[in-house]
This record gives structure tokens, sequence and C-alpha cells, in this order.
């Protein structure tokens, strides 16, 4: 690729961007977030078309206008969210893909084929599967045998080892080994370093849209690569943990045997057992979709206890709605800002009401203090360090940092006593990350209780005062940080010894 | 009471027939995860035209043909909308019904009242001589026969063909469709090709193989009634064909009664399919959201 | 920054509003274009069509008079989709909840027909809300309890209720002097909606004005109407910050569905006289389409209102000039809906 330039309406995600990659070779793509590594790869699997430069494949110059041309220029590519049909088995989602399926489709024969492809490269396939029963890590596999049944010689791989466990991350690295042995070419954007350094044979950084340079593996180290990233190094302080935890006073939080009912695809909870006390955080490790959404959906009151019994500061909770909850005193800082705490259409100050109709409510609901909510969110705002945005503009129409901080600053303006955090500093660069773990420090300080749910050990780790980990809607597990290490936490989030027991 | 109960049976096959036919043409389209209220419009199209044709020509085979041609036009004003304009599904249902309420009326005003010999009736020979359930079952048209053999073919497409697993997928997720290779855009108008096809033949068997007359907005809300037919078969092919011959059942009782001269006004026995529908609906109704197509409702946005 | 200052609040509506009226116009424009070669389609004199329904709608006062009395149920049953529409619900059953309205509203005035005016029509008017409200009520709590789209429900429902007002008009309340006639006995002198001077402008136009006012204030200014608009932003957020949705489901429904039972009201006590089948030539839906080509926007709704009076006044002239079926001016109404939908791309 050579000279890819393409702009989207307020940025330029690539400028002038040239990148190369071989058969027999891995080479990985880091840069921040929103640096245009996604963007790139897209291009070169024809779902964007680039406003210029040229693509060549094995030094032919080709046109990439949709993804179905790529393919029949054999490259696959993995991506974030898998393009994959949930209802239907792994074997109609791989035929599917194949360029040049049969009007009536030999199904015994692509069975035969995936199982064929899955021994080879260890990844256990089973073709009759649907979908929606596996785990982020078996979809991923799904997606590679896929890509291989289709002929594919380059492969790409967007952000692979997210909601992967570390093992599962080891295992995954072999394979692109395997791949590399047999001449596959593969690229895989990350944001990881570590992971880079482990596996990559060259490194390209991006930043800004741009190629900041390209590095052999043997002469990357993180510090190259970070200043490579940020154009200085940043220092990122571990957040350090004054005082030990735990207050006086009944725990905001208590969770006695609580389980839930799940329709559909939910993951159900059992027999939760959960203390949260003042002045503490308490990190809830796990590979997404094992429970963490319904948990924290559960202590905000959206779905309810089948059996057990949820008290906040002693009360008996169990049956309240969700207001009365709020009202109590509890927060919620989602993971995705925008679509799960936000309306996009309504104005940042509509978005700050809504947060608590009942107070900033007059005359009986007939008119709405707006100059209190202003002050309100402007006060908890300035706590967090952050210029107040333009009130009257949509929500929708702020940047993905910003709006992530204006529900931060809502929920601690009503200062909550209990909060539940969801990934909080999820696709926000660093700086907001180190303001957004300052604050729950600072609020665990003033004796409130966190529940910080995460995917991120690091953070987990720095954060947390005790550490439960989630899987598959149980209680795997309970340590304190200075305690255990990663690999261990890493392998109660897979299952611990009920799993691996079984596995060869 | 055997008499009741072989016109209810023969009543219930009849009237249930242009309800499969519908829900049939509903079934593929909501697989394809586009949901057409303007189904009731389409079915009305169908109606008028392939009376027209019966009237003008005689022959029952061409209105029906006919019938089937016009459904499938007149469905592609939906679906320009709803697939290349993107607009609101529902909206443009409803917009499709009114316009096929009002044209129909129009094409059809000058031939209300005629009278047409319709489609014959094929009786099976000796099985329609069979003692007590014979002739209920085996003296019907051959579009009633035709009903379950079509929504076996259509079974097979859906789940044995290349074209059939690209429909579904579409319907479950456009976007991976799309990664995929496949073009959702005319996968949903092939579908709602088929879709008008089966709307329009359901029009016609009303008002040339049942009613063998014209009015107004004869279909009568059965359009809707597939529609809730559609879910409560949880978009499976056997429980459309049970549903279908049980909701013609309940719109042929009205007449059954009347004719045994039950004194239960017409009006309220009338009511009969439709609070079935509501009822229906509202039992299976949560189950629904997790039998239906995952993207039903919702608009592909295509490439940037 | 503080909330912005009334005026400004204001212009942005008004600018909004004009914007809107300038939307619509075109789609308006060209759909009357596109039914002209229907008409021509049919061997009909377009020109002449139109200038009847013009110079019979608004070429004078009487003409004028009978538009605003076209007019009055409209705005009604749009403002009756226009309310749970701002939670995104489709309430498509204006024509069964007007009916149901219409029969309760019949039943005050049989029943209580000796009553003076003062206190029966107060009455009236409350069985009127009450019967629409409940009839919408029933899909309100089928759609809140996660059963049935309200949609599907509205639509079945519209059919059950044309139903059931041909059962009360064919068998308990038949006009015992009426030759047969499927209608019912007339309403006492008391039971009729005053009118204003020689016109048929009736009282029920001074309820739907009210109704479009009452509408507009609550939802911009009111905390009722904040938490209306965040759950039609984004539902789960609203359940999340404790907006409870479900409630807002039901009582919109309720809400809605009374205002179109208002209109079913209004029509048998001011229009009729008596409660007939031909009682509402599709009001219900064209209040669908009114509040859909104004985008529930209150002012939008007043202006499509008068605009689809004018239309539907011109069906009932066409059907009596040209030999056209009344259902005819469905055609028209789809087709502008058809103009409007293929014109917004990517909108809900």
């Amino acid at each position: 690729m050579r000279g890819i330039t393409k702009a989207f309406p307020g940025v330029v995600a690539n400028d002038t961007v040239s990148f190369d990659v071989h058969g027999g070779e891995i080479h990985a793509l880091v840069g921040e977030n929103g640096a245009g590594k996604s963007t790139l790869m897209k291009i070169l699997y024809g779902f964007y078309r680039p406003d210029a430069g040229e693509i060549r494949i094995a030094g032919r110059p080709v046109q990439i206008r949709s993804p179905h041309e790529a393919r029949e220029l054999r490259i696959g590519m993995v991506f974030q969210e898998f393009a994959q049909i949930a209802a239907l088995s792994v074997a109609d989602n791989i035929a599917l893909f194949q360029a040049n399926l049969p009007a009536v489709p030999d199904m015994p024969a692509i069975a035969r084929r995936i199982e064929e492809i899955s021994r080879r490269y260890g990844l256990g396939v089973d073709p009759r599967a649907p979908i929606w029963r596996l785990s982020v890590g078996e979809r991923q596999k799904v997606e590679v045998v896929k890509l291989l049944l289709a002929d594919a010689r380059i492969l790409i791989f967007d952000e692979p080892t997210r909601g992967l466990a570390p093992q599962e991350v080891a295992g995954l690295f072999r394979v692109f080994a395997d791949l590399r042995r047999d001449g596959y070419a593969v690229v895989f954007i990350t944001h990881k370093l570590a992971e880079v350094l482990a596996c990559a044979d060259r490194i390209s950084v991006m930043r800004r849209g741009r190629i900041a340079g390209t590095l052999r593996r043997s002469d990357a180290t993180e510090e190259t690569l970070v200043s490579l990233m940020f154009g200085a190094p940043v220092a990122e302080a571990p957040p350090s943990r004054r005082g030990p935890a735990g207050l006086a006073g009944p725990p905001h939080l208590e969770l006695r045997s609580v389980s839930t009912r799940a329709d559909g695809r939910a993951v159900s909870l059992r027999d939760i057992d959960l203390t949260v006390a003042p002045g503490e955080i308490v990190g809830v490790a796990g590979v997404s979709g094992n429970g963490q959404r319904e948990l924290g959906d559960l202590v905000l009151g959206l779905v309810r206890c089948a059996h057990g019994v949820k008290l906040l500061r002693g009360a008996d909770a169990t049956r309240w709605p969700v207001a009365r909850i709020r009202a109590s005193g509890v927060a919620f800082i989602p993971e995705d800002a925008l679509t799960m705490a936000g309306a996009a259409r309504l104005t940042v100050l509509e978005n700050m009401a809504l947060g608590d109709t009942r107070r900033y409510a007059r005359h009986g609901g007939l008119a709405i203090d707006w100059e209190g909510a202003r002050s309100d969110l402007a006060r908890s705002l300035a706590r967090l360090g952050v210029a107040v945005p333009a009130l009257q503009a949509p929500l929708g129409t702020l940047s993905g940092g910003t709006v992530q901080r204006v529900v931060l600053a809502r929920e601690i303006a009503r200062r909550p006593k209990l909060i539940v955090a969801f990934y909080p500093t999820r696709g926000l660069d660093v700086r907001s990350a180190i303001a957004t773990r300052d604050l729950l420090m600072a609020l665990r300080e003033d004796g409130a209780g966190v529940l910080l749910i995460s995917e991120d050990l690091a953070e987990l780790f720095a954060l947390s005062d005790r550490l439960v980990v989630l899987f598959r809607g149980k209680l795997a597990g309970a340590r304190a940080p200075a305690d255990t290490s990663i690999e261990d936490v890493g392998y109660l989030m897979t299952g611990g010894p009920e799993r691996h027991d079984r596995s060869a | 009471m055997l008499g009741l109960a072989r016109g209810l049976l023969s009543g219930a096959i009849v009237s249930g027939t242009p309800l499969l036919y519908a829900t049939l043409g509903e079934l593929i389209s909501e697989r394809a995860g586009i949901v057409n209220l303007g189904l009731e419009g389409v079915m009305l199209v169908g109606a008028v035209v392939g009376f027209i044709t019966c009237v003008s020509t005689g022959s029952a085979t061409l209105a029906v043909t006919a019938a089937a041609l016009a459904g499938a036009l007149f469905n592609m004003i939906f679906a320009f909308l709803v697939i290349s304009r993107r607009a609101n599904p529902l909206a443009s249902g409803l917009a499709l019904m009114f316009c096929g309420v009002g044209l129909s009326a129009l094409l059809g005003a000058p031939y209300i009242g005629s009278q047409i010999g319709g489609l014959p009736e094929i009786s099976i020979p000796g099985l329609a001589d069979l003692p007590l359930l014979g002739p209920a079952l085996f003296a019907h048209d051959a579009l009633v026969y035709l009903a379950a053999p079509v929504a076996t073919l259509l079974w097979w497409v859906l789940f044995f063909t290349r074209w059939g697993l690209s429909l579904r997928a579409v319907g479950e997720n456009p976007v991976a469709a799309f990664a995929a290779g496949r073009n959702p855009h005319r996968i949903q108008y092939q579908a709602l090709v088929v879709a008008g096809i089966l709307g329009g033949i359901a029009g016609a068997h009303l008002s040339v193989g049942v009613a063998k007359a014209w009015a107004e907005w004869m279909t009568a809300g059965r359009g809707f009634i597939a529609v809730a037919l559609v879910i409560f078969s949880k978009w499976h092919r056997l429980r459309a064909i049970a549903g279908a011959f049980l909701f013609g059942g309940a719109i042929s009782l009205q007449l059954q009664m009347q004719a045994l001269g039950v004194p239960i006004s017409a009006f309220l026995l009338d009511m009969l399919p439709y609070v079935l529908s509501l009822v229906v609906l509202a039992i299976w109704g949560g189950a629904r959201r997790h039998a239906a197509p995952g993207s039903l409702g919702r608009v592909f946005q295509g490439t940037e | 920054m503080t909330a912005p200052p009334e005026s400004a609040r204001l212009a942005i509506a008004w600018r909004a509003g004009r914007a809107r009226l300038a939307s619509v116009a075109a789609p308006a424009g060209l759909a009357l274009v596109v039914f002209a070669g229907v008409l021509l389609a049919f061997g009909k004199n377009p020109i002449k069509a139109y200038v009847d329904i013009f110079s019979s709608t608004l070429g004078s006062p009487y003409g004028f008079s009978e538009t605003l009395v076209k007019m009055t149920p409209l705005v009604l049953t749009a403002v009756a989709v226009a309310v749970p529409a701002k939670i995104w619900l489709i309430n498509v059953g204006g024509e069964g909840q007007l009916y149901i309205g219409a029969i309760f509203a019949t039943w005050g005035a049989l029943t209580f027909g000796h009553l003076p005016g003062w206190l029966l029509l107060p009455l009236m008017v409350a069985l009127g809300f009450l019967g629409g409200g409940l009839w919408g009520l029933v899909s309100g709590l089928l759609r809140a309890k996660g059963w049935v789209s309200e949609t599907i429900s509205t639509l079945l429902m519209n059919y059950v209720a044309i139903l059931l007002l041909n059962y009360v008009v064919f068998g308990p309340w038949k006009d015992p002097e009426g030759v047969n006639y499927p209608q019912t006995a007339e309403f006492a002198p008391a039971a009729m909606l005053p009118v204003l001077g020689q016109s048929r402008v009736h009282l029920g136009l001074a309820l739907g004005l009210v109704a479009v006012g009452l509408f507009a204030f609550f939802v911009s200014r009111t905390r009722w109407g904040l938490e209306m608009r965040a759950i039609g932003g984004n539902a789960d957020a609203a359940r999340r910050n404790g907006i409870p949705v479900g409630r807002y489901v039901v009582g919109l429904m309720f809400i809605g569905g009374g205002l179109a039972g208002l209109a079913g009201m209004c029509e048998v006590s001011a229009i009729q006289g008596r409660l007939r089948p031909s009682l509402s030539p599709g009001y219900g839906y064209t209040g669908f389409l009114i509040s859909w080509m104004a985008g529930g926007h209150p002012l939008g709704i007043l202006g499509a209102a008068f605009l689809l009076a004018v239309v539907t006044a011109g069906g009932d002239i066409l059907q009596m000039t040209q030999a056209l079926p009344g259902s005819v001016v469905n055609i028209l109404m789809a087709v502008i809906l058809f103009v409007i939908l293929g014109r917004r791309t990517g909108e809900r």
C-alpha cells in the first residue's frame, strides 16, 4: 500500500500512508485509538475506498472496491466485532463466506474440510455448533478457519486479543507462528505493546493518520514504541494507593446468594455473594460475556433477582425500582456512555437533567431548573479538571472521550455512595484514563464504594482492594491483589480447575 | 353435527389458503429482515387484478398469473423505499397499504357485481369419495392443493440452497452478510419479489377462488393477520400451515354459524380472528424475540 | 452559559417549524403531480378536479368553514399519534380508538339524554376520552409487557372496533324509528356540541387546538416531557437513569387513544347526531399520516391537518363530480407518504 489517504468528515484518518507485508511474516500495526490503523486495513479489505494512493498485490496494482474483491485477491480480515451470524451454525457461517459456493451447497463436504483445517492448526472447531454458544476465543478460531477455507493468503486481525484470557492469547500467537511457517502473511492491529514485542517480526507505528516508523522486532523496545506512538515519552505513573481500605459503616452493597434468570442468550448469574464496603474498590475480572453486564444491571435494579437478597447500606433493596436505587446514591458509569447512558439527540444540558429528573423538577414537574443542572454539571466537571463543553450541543456530536466525561461528571455530581463502573477507561486516551482512575481513588477516599468491572487486568490490579473473578455467571474466586498474579487470575477467568482439567 | 364438522373443515381450508400464501410471503420477507405491513395492499392489488383478468379473459389460470405479477410489481414500490431509500419500514408498509386500498378501489369500481366462474374445483378421484371427510378435504381448487407443497418448496429453498442461506444471513445480520461478500440489497429485493408474488396469489385466491366477486377492501385485515401468523409460527413453515388453517377456520366460523342459524351476531363472530390473533401474539409474543431474525425492522446502511 | 432565553428558544422552534413546512411543501407538490397523472390515466380531467376541490374548500366562506369542520377530527387524531410517537410508539389505531370513543359517548347520550347540556356534554367528552383511552391502553399494556408490537395490536383492534360498532348499531341500539337503517336513535339536542354561528364549526376545534397546545407545552417544558424525550432519545439509557419507561408506554397510549376517542365523540355529537358505521372516512389513518408528515411537531400538525382536510374534502368532491370511489383519495395520501419517505434517507 502506498500513499494511501482517506478522509472522513472532520478527520483525516489516513494521510499518505505506506505499508507492506510479505508472505511468511507477521507484521504488527500499533498505535493509539483513533490513529487510523483500522481504517487502513479496512481500505485493504475493500470496506472503504481510498481518496488517494495505490495498492499492489504481488507487485501488480489493484483496485479493491468491496470485500468481495478483496477476497478474490486472497485477502482475509478478522474484525473486532466478528462478522458472524450468531443464530446460524459454524458450518453455515463458513459456507456463506465461500466465494464459489454452488447453488445447492454440499454441506457435509464443507464440514469435513473445516475439521481438516481445524486439526492442522490445532483450532478445535466443531462445524455443527451454533455460533451463539461459543466463547470469544472460540469464535475467533472459527474466523481463522473461515479465512483459511476461503484460500486467503494475507490475513488481517483487528485487535485480536481483546476479550481473551492470557492463555488464549498465547494460543493465538502459536497459531500465528504456524501460519507464518506455512507462508501466510499475517497483519495484526493492536494497541498492546507487550504482545507486539512477543510475537511480531516487524512493527509499524501509526500516529494521527501517519506511519511514525517501522521497526524490526530486534530493534524495538517498549520505550521506542511509546515514543513513536506519542512523540514523547509519557510517564504513566501508577496511581498511588494511600491508606488501607475499608471504613466504618454498613457495606454500601451486599449481595447474598443472588441469582438471576436471564432469557435468551444473556447469562444467568448464579449464587453471587459480594460485598462492597465503604472506602473500598472491588474489582470484578472476567472475560467479557460472562455475566458482567448482568451483574451491573442487577445492582442498578434493571434486572430482577430471581433468588437472594440485595442490600444497599443495610436496607433491603431487592425489589426497588431503578429510580429508587439511584436516589439512594448509586451511580453507574457504563462501558459505552453514548449508547448506554445518554441520549445522543438531546443536548448536553438535557442529558445532565435527565440523570435525576426528580431533583431538577419544579412546580410539581411543570418546569425544570436548568440553571441548577448547569451549575451542578460545571462544578462536577471542574472536579475532573475538564472544561465545560457547549451545553446546547447534542450529545452525539461530541467526541467519545468528552461524552464519557460528561456522563462521569453527571454521575458524581449526585455525590454517590456506590459507583458501578464498567470498563471505565476503555477507549479513552491516556490522559483521560489517568484522570478517571484518580477520580475513582478520590471517591474511595471519601468513603464511597466502587464496583469496578473491567477486562484490563493491569488496571484492576492497580486499583482494587479486593479482586473477584466472574466466570459463566458465577464468582470463581476472590483474592487480594497483593496475594495473586495475573496468570492466576487469568486461569480463573477461563474456568479455573473446572475447565482446565477436562481439556487435553 | 357431522355437517358442521365437515363445513368447518372445508371452510378452514378454503379460508386458510389465502392466509397461508400471504403468510409465506411475509415469512420470506421477514426472514430477509423486512417487515411488510403493506401486505394488505399487495393482496388487494392481487385480488383486483386477478378478478379483472378473469372477467376479461375467462381464464382463471391467467388471472392468478396476472395477480402474481401485479403483486410483485406493487411490492417493488415498498422495496424501493425501504431498501434503496432506507425509509422506515413500518411507515412505508402502511403507505403501501393505503395505496393498495385506493388503487384497488379505483381499478375495481367498474367490476363490482360482475360474475365469474372462478377457479374450478378439482375433485381428486377416489379420495374425494371417501366417507366423512372426503368431500371436505379433496374437492378444492388447484391453489388449495398447491399451498402445502409451496410451503415445503420454500422451506427447502431457505435451508438447502445458497440463496436461502444468504437470505437468512441477511435477515440476521446484514453487515456480516455483506462482509461475507453477499449483496444484502439485491437479496432483499429478490425476497420482496417472491413475497409480492405470494401476496398477489393470496389476493387472487380470495377474489377468484373463494368469494368469486370483488368488493372494496375485501381482504379485511387478512394481511395483518398474516403478519401475526408469521410471528406465531416462529418463522417456521409447519406452524405457519397449522396457524393459517386455524385462522381460516376462525374466519369461516361466522358463515358456519349463520348457516346453522345460531343466534350470535355475525359481527361478534367476525371479531374472532382478530381477537385470536391478539391472544396468540400475546402468548407467543415474549418468546418471539429469540426466534425472530436478528435484524428484523432495521435498515442496512451499505458501504461508505 | 445558561439555558437560552425564552425568545431564543421560540425562535429556534419557529425556524424548525418553517424548515419542516418547506420540506413538506415540496413533496406535497410532487404528490399532487403524481396524483394528477393517476387521474389522467383513468380518463379524468385533473385540472377540473383540482379546481373543483379548491373552489369548494377554500373558495368560499362556507367552503372554508367546512374545511375547518373536516380539520377538527384530524387534529385530534394526529395528536393521538404524535403523543405516543415521542417515545417511538407507532399508534395506527386511531380509527378504532375513535370508534370506541364514539360508542362510549353515544351510550352517554342515549342513557342520559334527559340531562341538560352543560352536564351532558362534559360527561360525553369524558366518556369519549375514556373509551378511546381504554382501547389504546390495551395496546399499551401488551407492548409494555413485551408481548405485542403496538403497531400490530392497534391495527388488529381497529377491525374489532368497527365490528363492535356495527354490532351495536345493527343490534341493541338500533333506531326503532329508522327504517332498518344501521344507525342509532337521534341524539337529544343537549347532546350536540355547540356550533359557531351558521356554520358547522364546533367546539371540537377548540378542543383540538387546546390538545395541540398542551402537547407542545408538556413536551418542551415539563419534567415529564424531558423524560419522554429521554426515552425517545435512548430508551435503554432512560431506564438506567431511573425513568419508568413501562409507565410511559401505557400512559401515552392511553392519552393518545383518548384523544382519538375525543375525535369520535366530536364527530358523533356535532356532525352526525347519531351513531352510524359511516362515522369516519379513515380519520384515524389520516391522522397518522399527518403526524408523520409533521414529524410530530405541533405547528406542523396544524398545517398538515389543514392540508389534508382540503384533500379529504377533495375526496368527497371527486366522488360527486367525477364519479370516483371515495377510497381514491387514499392513493393521494399514499403518494404523499411515499414521496416524503423517499426523500428522508436514513431517518427512523
